[in-house]
């Protein structure tokens, strides 16, 4: 089977890759690129844990093709860290205990992310909306909510 | 699996036409990628529309009607300052499909051309009255949303046909409409039943209505029968009993996974009243 | 342990530090089972039976093998049932074999019947619609009340032990009976008596992360194994003789876990990948897709259940009783017996008979899931006592402390318990502002009491101290939630050097001794307890080289805040030496310094807690919310209270989803209907509350520092309590699991 080239922006970096059409966005970065950080939980974009940004927009990269990459920035949970400072909410996640096993962790990360730069301010009821696609089996998701809350309020201090 | 993006509904159009085996169009991919990761359907030709110029505009044509590109996705729907106002239910609908992550990808067309009877944007469209302009070898031709699909997966779309723009009519003065599903979680999950309601009031009293209801048929129905029981009404407990009813009676619901018959029949009264008061109160530019 | 062995007062355990984990979990970085590659590696996918139950007549993978991609086709040929130096697999091995790679028959929708290796994930996923199975389709049952009646098609002949009566279903494969007194005459002296039949479904533990492992086996009978386990030693064991090869010679290291919670306890896709590597003689990587997950991987039994019990006015139970029946799928192993010893555990009772039955159907295997069998059981007894308390007009939390187990009473399963911590959970309830506060219309308010064994089971622990005065400490107990961060407060508590100064590692099979599967509770318990050994050890030794240096003897030395100090005046003039200055020259003064345990540890100390539910109940759809949720629970003593909390957190989740929406849904056809997370409804964010936790601590006295495992406890009283909530608030007994939408609606309506 024929393969496509594509080049894309991953965490700022541009890389390329060739992959078969039927590839996700998601074995792309995993098996081609070896961003392992975004996990397959389903396949089906139901767990979150795949989360990755897209030209800045929240998506499941299950759900997206590689070959969709092609000219796009892409971010995911190894780019959240700027160098070797950690970001807040991956602070506040070891902090708070937000993660027990740790698979949806990248994902809910990406996702918080995203949450945060585009609501700085949101009740515990729009973190847990925001976040109803992230899948946690292990923490009943308290401690995850609770450390979402607190970086939001840090980085309105902070500003 | 050959993979196209054209860069026109033309070429498009042209590509379906002359492609052998199983084609889909590509739009957010939220229903399509799932069908190939599943093994349920693999595409011999998978066409991308997204690099079409002008598929995620959302634009107010001078009559105060909408135009929607078949590649608009649900946040950017919600995320439109006017949008929302004239149409929160539609808005809203959309809005219900799948997580934060899914909303970032699905569209209204997407929704559409699935096919599925629980889809949560078709009753909200059938309510609003849109039309989709379908792109094919012949040229264009408008067609009701109601007309596209015609059983669970099924549509009337011939081969080398596509939705090449969704319209959503000018809301109007003293209109209002309201879309609630439910399902057994707050999120996440497919419509056991699904309600669209669509009216205009002239002081306290219902004009226009249209009713619609999803996950209650093996397409998404237009009832007539719920219209005609709030029409003349000013939604008072008898009229919204009867539109309960009318609503009840109209099911035609299975038994699966997600629901009774039962159960299907008795929360489609439920949520017909309950989106209806919702679609009441906007009209008459209450906060709902 | 004798109790004066005791630690009462700690300078790290309590306190709350990061895990060590954490920077990697948080940037992406730590390897998880899908996460590892090798080079020329291959990918493997499994073809699933379609049938819920049909004779397999024949397997054509011709076309397939034939394809260029395609580098290894297995089917259950490649696996021995018998070799040379392991005649015969008998027992769970056998039933494990039969379960990876169907033999005569698929025995579930999702049997696995031959497998694939090649090039890439693609063109494996391509091969599999190229092998051909033919197959002569069976009658089946996947219900257990139908599977014990006496038409229905029988799964396996001769599955049954020694303890089914005779006349029995075959389907039905063990028996357990227990109790004590005269249930009969007990049920006479009350003034109440409610029988009922309960009902619930079976589910799945629903881990994020599918099974996954990287495989490499060569014909010299030497592998190397990388999988998500909760126990990679009886991964080793298994697969080694699965594949016919000698359980030293595979080295199974465990990769970071993404969730257990019971499930991963066993084997599915490792045999089968390592049977492919060898075929190959590449790598082989396999992971399963989610609805393999579901399809093929153990969830919980289904129950079905008759609960009798007998209270007098006062509150006094007289008597009770219980009938137990779990189908755990094609294989015996529901834990019936579990249900049975459980379901009674946390009352004093003088009467008392409880009836398990373990029987087969068409559905997977079941897998241990978190207190396996005890949540169902808590379920149909609590639910009685509620109904109990209800019509006697008793107050919940009353009559159970009345009736609570305490130290010395004689448990419903045999033994006498020891100290225990269940009234003191109903205590801090009854005083938990939650029980008191006022309701909104709609709402109810349910409790529940529940019950667990804990385990202690197999365990190896190693220290060794480096130059620095740091220590590396080896587990074997994967990590499945925070426990590197449990090992290394208590390390440092007894070698009184900062937490942060003590790296825990989850060694593989080739680096430490046998260690049983994190499991039953007992990381925090018994590679806690070894853990506190081996460093005890360590510090032997470190006072040995300190009593050397200061030339007295070594009863003269004892060990304090990271130091060899003088055990008292008489024992000489000494400055304290730091833990740094010995290891420093250790290998001057008799060479390096480690510690060591291996211990099959007894006393895991049994759990109670007590939970506290409000639910709001939409009486036109039959919806319901959990608005309030309060879990209390016996610790014994909390390591680190954060991850307790989490656990306690994560048991209640579970245990709502249980109780409210998640089941196997099957088909007439045998089918499994959901085997995605869209139809499993497990909890999302936006479906729960805040869950209150309030942590008891009655120490155990089989552990140094007291600790009781804390894992499993917290999804037993769950769905009994959501279900008296529920019940309340409706106004009407919900009898069944899960109290689905459209299951409520239809008991409002009175039809249901």
């Amino acid at each position: 089977m024929s393969k496509i080239h594509v080049t894309t922006t991953v965490n700022g970096d541009e890389v390329d890759f060739l992959c078969d059409p039927r590839e996700t966005l998601l074995d792309c970065l995993r098996d081609r690129l070896n961003l392992t950080g975004a996990k397959e939980g389903c396949g089906t974009g139901d767990c979150g844990a795949c989360s990755v940004t897209l030209d800045g927009r929240l998506v499941c990269s299950c759900l997206v093709l590689g070959v969709e990459a092609e000219g796009k920035e892409i971010g995911t949970v190894e780019g959240i860290a700027d160098g070797d400072v950690l970001h807040p909410l991956q602070k506040k996640f070891i902090e708070y205990a937000a993660l027990q096993c740790g698979v949806c962790t990248p994902g809910i990360l990406v996702a918080a992310k995203a949450l945060l730069e585009k609501n700085p301010d949101p009740t515990e009821e729009e973190v847990r909306y925001w976040l109803a696609g992230n899948l946690c089996r292990c923490t009943g998701y308290d401690k995850i909510i609770r450390a979402v809350m607190d970086t939001a309020a840090e980085l309105r201090e902070a500003v | 699996m050959d993979y196209h993006s054209p860069a026109s509904f033309a070429e498009a159009s042209a590509l379906a036409a002359n492609a052998t085996g199983i084609t889909r169009f590509l739009a957010g991919g939220t229903d399509v990628l799932v069908q190939m990761r599943a093994d349920i359907v693999t595409p011999d030709t998978l066409i991308d529309i997204k690099k079409i110029d002008g598929v995620r505009d959302i634009t107010r044509n001078d009559d105060g009607s909408w135009t929607i590109g078949v590649a608009v996705t649900g946040a950017e729907m919600s995320e439109h300052p006017e949008l929302g106002r004239d149409w929160p239910g539609v808005v809203e609908a959309m809005d219900l499909i799948g997580s934060t992550q899914v909303q970032g990808r699905a569209t209204l067309t997407g929704n559409l051309c699935n096919a599925s009877p629980a889809a949560d944007s078709v009753p909200a469209m059938v309510a609003a009255g849109v039309t989709v302009t379908v792109t094919g070898p012949n040229g264009d031709r408008e067609v009701p949303v109601e007309q596209i699909p015609t059983a669970p997966g099924r549509t009337s779309l011939a081969k080398g046909e596509l939705i090449s723009a969704l319209h959503i009519p000018a809301r109007g003065e003293n209109g209002g409409d309201a879309y609630l599903r439910f399902i057994p979680r707050t999120e996440m999950d497919i419509a056991v039943v699904g309600c669209g309601v669509n009216l205009r009031i002239d002081g306290d009293t219902i004009t226009e209505a249209r009713v619609s209801l999803g996950a209650v048929a093996p397409t998404v129905l237009l009832v007539e029968d719920c219209a005609r029981a709030i029409i003349g009404t000013k939604l008072d407990e008898a009229a919204l009993e009867a539109l309960a009813a009318a609503a009840s009676a109209a099911c035609n619901p299975i038994n699966d996974k997600r629901g009774t018959i039962e159960f299907r029949t008795e929360v489609a009264g439920v949520l017909a009243k309950r989106a209806a008061r919702i679609a009441y109160a906007r009209a008459k530019g209450e906060k709902a | 342990m004798a109790l004066d062995d005791r630690k009462t007062d700690f300078k790290f355990v309590g306190t709350r530090p990061d895990r060590p984990d954490g920077l990697d979990k948080v940037t992406g970085r730590a390897k998880f089972g899908a996460d590892m590659y090798a080079p020329g590696m291959l990918h493997g996918a499994i073809l699933r039976s379609p049938h819920a139950h049909a004779r397999i007549v024949k397997i054509d993978t011709s076309k397939a093998e034939a394809l260029k991609d395609v580098k290894a086709v297995v089917t259950r040929a490649d696996f021995s049932d018998e070799v040379e130096f392991k005649p015969g697999l008998e027992g769970e091995f056998w039933n494990v074999l039969e379960n990876v790679m169907a033999g005569e028959k698929a025995l579930y929708d999702g049997h696995a019947v031959a497998a694939v290796a090649a090039t890439s994930a693609l063109a494996a996923r391509d091969a599999l619609k190229l092998i051909e199975v033919e197959y002569e389709v069976l009658p089946h049952v996947t219900d257990v009340d139908k599977a014990m009646e006496p038409d229905a098609p029988v799964i396996r002949e001769g599955a049954a032990d020694y303890s089914v009566p005779e006349g029995m279903h075959p389907n039905v494969v063990r028996y357990h009976e227990s109790g004590h007194g005269d249930v009969e005459a007990g049920f006479a002296e009350a003034d109440l008596v409610i029988e009922d039949h309960f009902d619930t479904e079976a589910t799945h533990q629903g881990y994020i992360e599918p099974h996954a492992c990287l495989a490499m086996l060569g014909n010299d009978g030497k592998g190397e194994l990388w999988c998500c386990t909760q126990g990679h030693w009886i991964v080793q064991k298994t697969c080694a003789a699965l594949l016919g090869i000698e359980t030293s010679q595979l080295r199974v290291t465990a990769s970071e876990i993404g969730g257990g919670f019971g499930g991963k306890t066993t084997v599915f896709i490792e045999p089968v990948a390592l049977a492919l590597s060898r075929k190959a003689n590449r790598p082989v990587k396999l992971v399963m897709s989610r609805s393999e997950v579901f399809r093929a991987t153990g969830p919980t039994a289904s129950a079905s259940m008759d609960v009798k019990i007998g209270m007098k006015k006062d509150g006094t139970i007289t008597a009770a009783q219980g009938v137990f029946r779990l189908q755990g799928g094609a294989f015996p192993g529901a834990p019936g017996d579990f249900t049975a010893m459980c379901a009674f555990a946390p009352y004093n009772l003088t009467n008392v008979r409880q009836v398990g039955y373990d029987v087969m159907t068409n559905r997977p295997k079941q897998a241990a899931y978190r207190a396996p069998g005890a949540p169902m059981g808590a379920f149909a007894v609590e639910s009685v006592i509620d109904e109990l308390c209800n019509q006697l007009g008793l107050d919940p939390i009353d009559v159970r402390l009345k009736n609570a187990a305490r130290e010395g009473t004689k448990a419903s399963y045999g033994p006498r318990y020891p100290r225990i911590g269940l009234v003191e959970t109903l205590e801090a309830a009854k005083a938990h502002p939650h029980y008191s506060a006022p309701l909104k219309p709609g709402q109810g308010r349910g409790i529940s009491c529940g019950f667990w064994f804990n385990h202690g089971g197999e365990t190896s622990v190693s220290l060794a101290l480096s130059e620095d005065g740091s220590a590396q400490v080896m587990v074997g107990t994967p990590d499945i939630g925070g426990s590197r961060a449990s090992m290394a407060l208590m390390a440092a508590e007894v070698l009184g050097i900062p937490y942060e100064n003590i790296r825990v590692t989850v060694a593989d099979t080739a680096t430490l001794g046998y260690n049983d599967v994190s499991h039953g509770s007992r990381v925090t318990y018994a590679s806690g307890l070894a853990t506190i050994k081996a460093a005890q050890n360590a510090v032997e030794k470190l006072c040995e080289r300190a009593a050397a240096k200061w030339g007295i003897p070594v009863d003269a030395v004892k060990w304090e805040n990271g130091c060899a100090v003088p055990s008292g005046p008489n024992a000489g003039d000494f400055d304290p030496l730091p833990i740094a200055e010995i290891t420093a020259d250790m290998g001057r003064t008799g060479g390096p310094i480690s510690g060591h345990f291996e211990a099959t540890p007894e006393g895991a100390g049994v759990s109670f807690g007590t939970h506290i539910v409000d639910a709001e109940v939409d009486r036109e759809t039959g919806k319901t919310t959990i608005t309030r949720y309060t879990v209390i629970q016996d610790a014994g003593k909390a390591i680190h209270p954060t991850y307790v909390e989490g656990q306690f957190q994560g048991g209640a989740a579970q245990g709502i989803g249980w109780a409210l929406n998640e089941e196997y849904i099957y088909g007439e056809d045998g089918r499994l209907q959901n085997a995605v997370f869209l139809d499993y409804r497990i909890p999302v964010a936006s479906d729960l509350p805040m869950i209150d936790t309030v942590i008891v601590e009655v120490p155990n006295p089989g552990h140094p520092f007291g600790v009781r495992g804390v894992g499993e406890t917290g999804i037993v009283p769950p769905l009994a309590a959501i279900a008296n909530a529920v019940s309340n608030a409706a106004g009407v007994r919900m009898r069944q699991l899960p109290m689905s939408p459209p299951r409520v609606l239809a008991a409002l309506k009175g039809d249901g």
